[in-house]
């Protein structure tokens, strides 16, 4: 197994130097090819490790000066691989559809293998040096790849700048966290730290986990940390914002499970009540921004922010239920929140595809200019509305089942007699209901305005299918939501060994019993397969006796009634904006959009008006409100340091002169 | 009350044999094709608890899909012709059309006007036709009586 481990660096490298040098029409040829050969390798090595239960390691001294490359992989970092290889390889079939509409270019032919490759490595990464090089690869990558259309809009380049500065701040803080845990166990490979962590004093600890969750926070787009998800996730190709969002913002929890339960041991309840509180947050904000988004990719982007929150939510809790003693339960819970992270890779995968398909058919994401689109693309439309059905947790799909799950965790943790957890696990379950409400907002927005109805734009109304190979690549994915939905057993093994290891227990918390699953310690079992026979059965019913019925009378078909009305105009339809007015009334106060109401008046006389002119604006709180004053503040610093700096030659001899006095009447 | 019989009421001849299956209910969805209201606030009246259409099981509705017929008042203006047409296009089949008031039969004193289109007639066919100017409430019970007797 470990040549397979060896061969998706290798295959990585090869894409990356064969992007870059081969020309331009076989370009995304060699790179897909390359990416699918690496996603391979890591899908054989993952399944396999996460099916026997067994590790496969590698280490080199050869690669890295000094330290080596230690590669781990055990079955916690093998389903993080194997879900980044699954987008990976669907993004690479994607990729080769798209780049007939607009060839790859050189650079991100390269950066698409490197960052491809160094996520497919870092779950695996064993020591601080290999992880962090992983780690800092992934976000330079991405950060090229993000830049893609740079020349299409200064939006692109203020997107990439915010992400470069957050995910930067999370590196320098992880690195911290870890260069602190490793100074304090005396080694930097993992295996040393797991060895030696607990000796170290609580207060240590603490800091050590704070600092990582932070970091790992804001790669996995938690709120307050989320800002760059939104502007980023929009800006970037949707391949990209794929890869990003279905494969990158998973290694966030990656990382906290592995700093928090592998490296640590696990901790006191207060690291995993502020997981659980910045989850909610999470997943109330995201959820709500999503809701009143009109752009479909930051809709996306933000419900994004909202899954990871529900994830971080079933961490915490396990984390929680660990600490206060009820294993199970807490097994049961990172077993649900292991479930909707993968969940949430296919669904958003395949969201994030389509909507590129979208923008590939129309050249806009505007909800507002969308429309009527299911007509006039009716595969790529079909592949969304999946999407959409499994995001929004409906049976029969795959959102269903692992929400459901998490739902059964929080309400066992009310069980347990610590007065945290009983005040805890109702937030979460407020937080889960108040989430699932406005993602189905969210989502019928996106589909019904976009998809259903009448063209809103002369743009929407010449969409057409893209090509074939896009809607293989986000098909893929569609097909995984079914399957995931439909025959959850298929995925109960995997996730088991996962929990096993993260938990260190050594039973099962769901089993399976024929194709249902069944919740250890309890009573009853959840059969997802029987609720997709019976809905699929009981909708065939319903068009058997519909068809039945109409054969017996004759059908007249009529145009819809719409008051006798002559003329439909896009204008007179409802858009997303009207769609989403009410939520954002309600919810004024979380997301403050600032309003501009201009009114001129005639010059004659005040009370003759000659226009009004209303607009708002929906942006993001936390960035005016949080990160706008700490801009002014450094700005401001700035400035005061331009007194020192100010350009003169003179003046820097008299600093020089000064220094030397200083050094030579203390250094006597 | 001192009210005068029930004047004799027109009704064009081409019935269908099924219009007569309305027994003891009639929903009826009403077009103002230009009207001048006189018609509306007789028609308003018939379900004034002195009338009380209601209890023949006749009834006002809110769409042409859950109507049995079409309830047209006033000369079919050009800007009504069209929602005309749609109106009894979306009533279910058999779909029965009344002009009711003088000005639906033959566009009364706004025969020729500039914005008019024509008598119901000259838009749709139509299969009761109630006379006046505007009708008595008593008439137009009666005439819709005969389209779905008790």
């Amino acid at each position: 197994m470990t040549i397979w481990l060896a061969a998706i660096a290798l295959f990585g490298l090869t894409g990356a130097v064969g992007g870059t040098l081969a020309p331009a029409r076989w370009r995304v040829i060699v790179v897909s090819a390359c990416t699918v050969a690496a996603a391979t390798s890591a899908l054989v090595v993952s399944i396999n490790v996460l099916h026997t239960g067994h590790v496969v390691s590698l280490a080199t001294s050869r690669l890295l000066p000094f330290t080596g490359v230690q590669l781990h992989l055990d079955p916690m970092g093998a389903l993080f691989v194997a879900i980044t290889a699954v987008v990976a390889v669907a993004v690479a079939l994607y990729n080769v559809g798209y780049a007939a509409h607009q060839p790859m270019t050189r650079s991100s032919a390269c950066a698409f293998a490197i960052f491809v490759t160094s996520m497919l490595l870092v779950p695996a990464a064993w020591s601080v040096t290999t992880f962090l090089f992983g780690w800092e690869l992934m976000a330079v990558a991405s950060l090229v790849l993000v830049l893609t259309d740079h020349r299409r809009s200064p939006n692109v380049r203020s997107a990439a700048i915010w992400y470069a500065v957050l995910t930067q701040i999370g590196a320098a803080s992880i690195a911290f966290a870890l260069v602190l845990l490793a100074a304090q166990t005396g080694g930097q490979g993992f295996t040393v730290m797991v060895l030696h962590s607990a000796a170290a004093s609580p207060w240590l600890r603490g800091t050590v986990f704070m600092l990582a969750l932070a970091g790992f926070a804001s790669k996995a787009g938690v709120v307050p940390l989320h800002v760059w998800l939104p502007k980023a996730h929009a800006e970037a190709p949707s391949a990209v914002s794929a890869l990003m969002s279905a494969a990158m913002v998973n290694l966030g929890i990656y990382g906290i499970l592995r700093v928090g339960d592998t490296l640590l041991g696990g901790g006191p309840s207060w690291w995993w009540i502020t997981v659980i509180v910045l989850g909610v947050a999470s997943a109330i904000y995201g959820s709500i921004h999503a809701a009143t988004s009109t752009d479909l990719k930051r809709l996306l982007a933000y419900s994004t922010a909202d899954n990871i929150g529900l994830v971080m939510i079933a961490v915490g809790t396990a984390g929680l239920l660990t600490a206060t003693g009820h294993p199970s339960y807490a097994a049961l819970a990172l077993f649900a929140g292991m479930f909707h992270l993968v969940n949430h890779a296919v669904f958003k995968g395949t969201l994030f595809l389509s909507a590129g398909s979208v923008q590939y058919a129309t050249g806009t994401r505007d909800l507002d200019q969308l429309g009527g689109l299911f007509t006039r693309m009716p595969i790529a439309s079909t592949i969304f509305a999946v999407g959409t059905v499994a995001i929004t947790a409906l049976p029969p799909l795959c959102g269903f089942v692992s929400e459901w799950l998490l739902l059964q965790s929080l309400l066992h943790g009310l069980s347990s007699s610590v007065t945290v957890s009983v005040v805890l696990m109702p937030l979460g379950v407020a937080a889960l209901a108040l989430t699932g409400g406005l993602t189905a907002a969210a989502f019928v927005k996106a589909f019904g305005v976009g998809f259903l109805g009448i063209a809103r734009s002369p743009a929407a109304a010449d969409a057409h299918e893209p090509p074939r190979l896009m809607n293989v690549g986000s098909g893929l994915l569609a097909s995984l939501c079914v399957l995931f939905g439909v025959v959850p057993v298929v995925m109960v093994g995997p996730l088991n060994s996962v929990v096993r290891v993260a938990q260190s227990t050594a039973g099962s918390i769901v089993g399976s019993r024929g194709e249902a699953l069944a919740i250890a310690n309890t009573r009853g079992v959840f059969d997802p397969t029987f609720i997709a026979l019976a809905l699929v059965t009981s909708m065939l019913a319903v068009l058997g006796a519909r068809r039945y019925v109409s054969r017996r009378h004759a059908v007249r078909r009529a145009p819809v009634w719409g008051c006798g009305r002559e003329l439909q105009t896009p204008r007179m339809t409802y858009t997303a904006t009207s769609f989403a007015e009410p939520l954002q009334r309600v919810f004024d106060d979380v997301l403050q959009p600032s309003r501009d109401l201009d009114v001129s008046h005639r010059g004659e006389s005040r009370y003759f008006v000659e226009s009004v002119r209303f607009g708002t604006r929906g942006g993001d709180a936390f960035e005016r409100l949080l990160y706008q004053p700490v801009f002014a503040l450094v700005r401001g610093a700035a400035n005061k340091a331009r007194l020192l700096q100010n350009g003169s030659v003179h003046r820097y001899l008299a600093y020089g002169l000064g220094a030397l006095v200083v050094v030579l009447v203390f250094a006597r | 009350m001192t009210e005068s019989a029930p004047r004799p009421v027109e009704t064009v001849e081409q019935h269908r044999s099924d219009l007569l299956n309305l027994r003891g209910s009639l929903q009826l969805r009403h077009v103002d094709a230009g009207s001048c209201n006189g018609c509306e606030m007789e028609i308003a009246s018939i379900f004034s608890p002195v009338y009380d259409a209601e209890q023949y099981g006749i009834r006002l509705v809110a769409s042409p899909r859950h109507a049995d017929a079409a309830l047209v008042t006033g000369p079919v203006t050009k800007n009504m012709a069209g929602p005309l047409r749609r109106t009894i296009e979306a009533l279910g089949a058999p779909a029965v059309v009344i002009a009711i008031g003088d000005c639906a039969r033959d566009c009364g004193v706004f025969a020729g006007a500039y914005g008019v289109e024509g008598s119901v007639t000259d838009v749709t066919e139509v299969h009761l036709e109630i006379p006046g100017c505007p009708p008595a409430p008593a008439d137009i019970i009666a005439a819709l009586r005969r389209l779905s007797p008790a």
